[in-house]
């Protein structure tokens, strides 16, 4: 039983969860209809429900990040690539109301497959913009992603024109409005992801060379690692994966917006990521840690919003969260801690 | 040519290169657009743009040390936003009013280089949060924008300096910008604060077995940039005369932008404040070219910038795989 306890205790997604269960007893607590689903018109309503709605888009973009930043990287443009994502999709798809053979049909102006490859590969391309710059051209990857950070966003406005592209395409509306078994469609898709990522990096290597690659890149490749090759991956993956939650924002939205689809999100998706006990000087990494964060995020929004605290403080708690995070994992910090908390019970004791 | 580019040192070099694209770009405007070649023009954009010279002038410490400040933009909303709370609503004067939030700034600096120094802490999650913290800080102060018109700031928005007798004139904000430009240089290359920065930045181990005062450097950098942002908050309460949580967004990435295109290496430890003036002053004039020309809409703005960081970056990395 000790030794199951002590497991437990050094479990890395410990805190994360503590966090999100504290958050949802919180929520609980304020709100006494929390916890309560209903089953209408064939799927299930509720708070939680909702929640994990909206965390999808976080998540899958945390995922992306979670490997970037194993590698010891950081990518800041996944804002823009996921309102460069929406963006194309939203061209691409446009949507009109024809009226063929006495039924009124939406049109969309390329089949929907086809938009949503074309979105996907943009959001692919850029990731691998990132990922040559930091990989073959050795620039720092904070500035290499603030490149197209900057750029991309210009980008996402030429291509909607700085306009917010609406789209009238039903089944498009699927991707982040509809439900499966119950559950809303967004959830299945960062699931999918999550646990294709989880296979990949458990049964095969790839996780053990990303692993790494993050904590010795120089050894990495003298020990015959294609560290350059993997690197260029992680950065396509991560805008890939941006770019499936930006098709699923605009899905949920039903419009494009250039100008502030995925705005601050590259923060959002760090500070996941950092919740999840994924340490930003690379290494080890925990997808489902990520995942958590992703849901420490939408919940503390959430109940910002059900205890009647006016939204506004949600920055500042937000900043108060990521500051008594980080310093939990600081060793100095621990270190100091310590020496204080155990001086006076050694001198008492003397 | 050649025997003049290697009698130029090559520590100057990314500074010349910065100049040169500033000249190519200011002939360009000159030739295609008639009324660009006037000295008011070139004089706006030291005006438009002071905010961001003097927030400049912090970053360039910043990064020259190896860190990063993401906070800046923020400082100045929140410096907006004080100022304009203070005077609007609570009838303090300006001269009350600006001493305290140039204090607020420099504490706030201060306290996140004393994060990153004392606990070991990453510069970016640091100031990333402090962004947060101000961003939130403002919001709580109100949600909606505090037009400021009281008689002191709006004189001092309006008191233009003419550089001679009906000639053209620079606002105080501008002659703000330039000597904190001067004071700038002045820490970097006649004080030991300024050397220890440089050391800092081309190793931190090092630095510290020379016996250099690193830990206080450290956190004084960021008090520094802390200011500098605060100050740079006053000039823009100036300028907008009003107070706006969502003032100056996003500023932190056009100021990282103004000192690599002035040829600071983002690795740390080579650079000059003087680059980063003219690093603004790059980003001003192809807003004002952009402007000029009047066809083009504002986000080729994001784009040039995005495409100017390249070319600079790819630069940066030929001249440090040649040293």
């Amino acid at each position: 039983m000790h030794k199951l306890l002590r497991r437990l205790f050094q479990h890395r997604l410990l805190w994360p969860f503590v966090t999100l269960v504290l958050l949802l007893a919180v929520n609980a607590a304020f709100n006494p209809g929390f916890w309560q689903l209903q089953w209408r018109d064939g799927h299930l309503y509720g708070s939680v429900i909702d929640i994990l709605n909206r965390a999808a888009p976080l998540a899958l973009v945390a995922l992306g990040m979670t490997l970037v930043i194993a590698t010891r990287g950081i990518d800041i443009s996944v804002g823009a690539v996921v309102a460069i994502s929406a963006a194309v999709a939203a061209l691409m798809i446009g949507g009109e109301l024809v009226v063929k053979g006495g039924v009124q049909t939406y049109v969309s102006r390329f089949p929907m497959g086809i938009a949503l490859a074309a979105a996907l590969l943009a959001a692919a391309l850029c990731g691998l913009w990132n990922g040559l710059l930091v990989a073959k051209v050795g620039m720092q990857p904070i500035i290499a992603t603030l490149i197209l950070m900057v750029a991309g966003r210009g980008i996402a406005q030429l291509l909607t024109g700085g306009q917010i592209i609406t789209v009238y395409y039903a089944p498009f509306f699927f991707l982040g409005n509809g439900f499966l078994l119950g559950l809303p469609f967004a959830v299945f898709i960062a699931a999918a992801v999550w646990a294709g990522l989880h296979l990949l990096m458990t049964r095969s290597a790839l996780g053990l060379f990303i692993q790494t690659i993050g904590i010795n890149p120089a050894a990495a490749r003298l020990a015959g690692l294609r560290e350059r090759l993997i690197t260029v991956c992680v950065y396509v993956f991560c805008g890939f994966a941006a770019g499936v939650a930006g098709l699923v924002i605009s899905s949920n939205v039903k419009s494009a917006d250039g100008n502030n689809a995925g705005m601050l999100m590259e923060l959002d998706a760090i500070l996941a990521v950092t919740l999840g006990g994924t340490a930003l000087t690379g290494g080890r990494f925990s997808l489902a840690g990520s995942v958590l964060g992703a849901l420490i995020i939408q919940t503390l929004t959430s109940t910002i919003y059900s205890i009647g605290v006016p939204p506004e403080i949600n920055m500042v708690v937000k900043a108060a969260v990521v500051f008594v995070v980080m310093l939990l994992q600081s060793p100095e910090f621990r270190a100091a801690v310590r020496g204080v908390v155990l001086r006076p019970a050694r001198s008492g004791a003397r | 040519m050649r025997r003049v580019l290697s009698r130029i040192d090559s520590r100057f070099v990314p500074l010349l290169g910065t100049i040169v694209v500033f000249a190519l770009t200011a002939g360009f405007g000159s030739v295609m657009y008639s009324g660009f070649f006037s000295t008011q023009v070139f004089l706006n954009l030291l005006i438009d743009n002071a905010f961001l010279c003097i927030v400049g002038v912090g970053m360039t410490f910043v990064i020259l040390s190896g860190g990063i400040d993401l906070s800046v933009g923020s400082v100045i909303a929140l410096t907006t936003m004080v100022s304009a709370a203070l005077v609007q609503q609570h009838q303090w004067s300006a001269w009350q009013a600006i001493p305290l939030v140039l204090a607020i700034g420099t504490l706030f600096g201060a306290l996140m280089g004393w994060l990153i120094q004392r606990f070991r802490l990453q510069p970016f999650i640091v100031t990333l949060a402090g962004m947060f913290l101000a961003r939130g800080l403002c919001y709580l102060i109100s949600i909606d924008s505090i037009s400021i018109t009281d008689a002191a700031y709006t004189t001092i928005a309006q008191t233009r300096i003419a550089l001679w007798q009906d000639g053209p004139s620079i606002t105080i904000g501008a002659m703000l910008a330039l000597l904190t430009i001067a004071l700038g240089i002045w820490l970097a290359h006649a004080t030991e604060f300024g050397r220890t920065v440089y050391a800092i930045g081309g190793s931190e181990s090092s630095a510290v077995l020379m016996g250099l005062p690193v830990a206080r450097t450290t956190v004084l950098v960021y008090t520094f940039s802390g200011f500098c942002s605060a100050l740079a908050g006053v000039v823009f309460t100036f300028y907008m005369l009003s107070g706006y949580g969502l003032h100056a967004v996003g500023l932190e990435l056009d100021a990282i932008a103004a000192v690599v295109i002035g040829g600071t290496l983002l690795s740390g430890g080579v650079g000059y404040v003087i680059g980063t003036l003219f690093g603004v002053l790059i980003l001003g004039i192809i807003q004002t070219l952009i402007a000029f020309d009047g066809s083009l809409s504002s986000w080729w703005t994001r784009i040039v910038i995005g495409a100017l960081l390249f070319v600079f970056c790819l630069l940066q990395r030929a001249f440090e795989s040649r040293r």
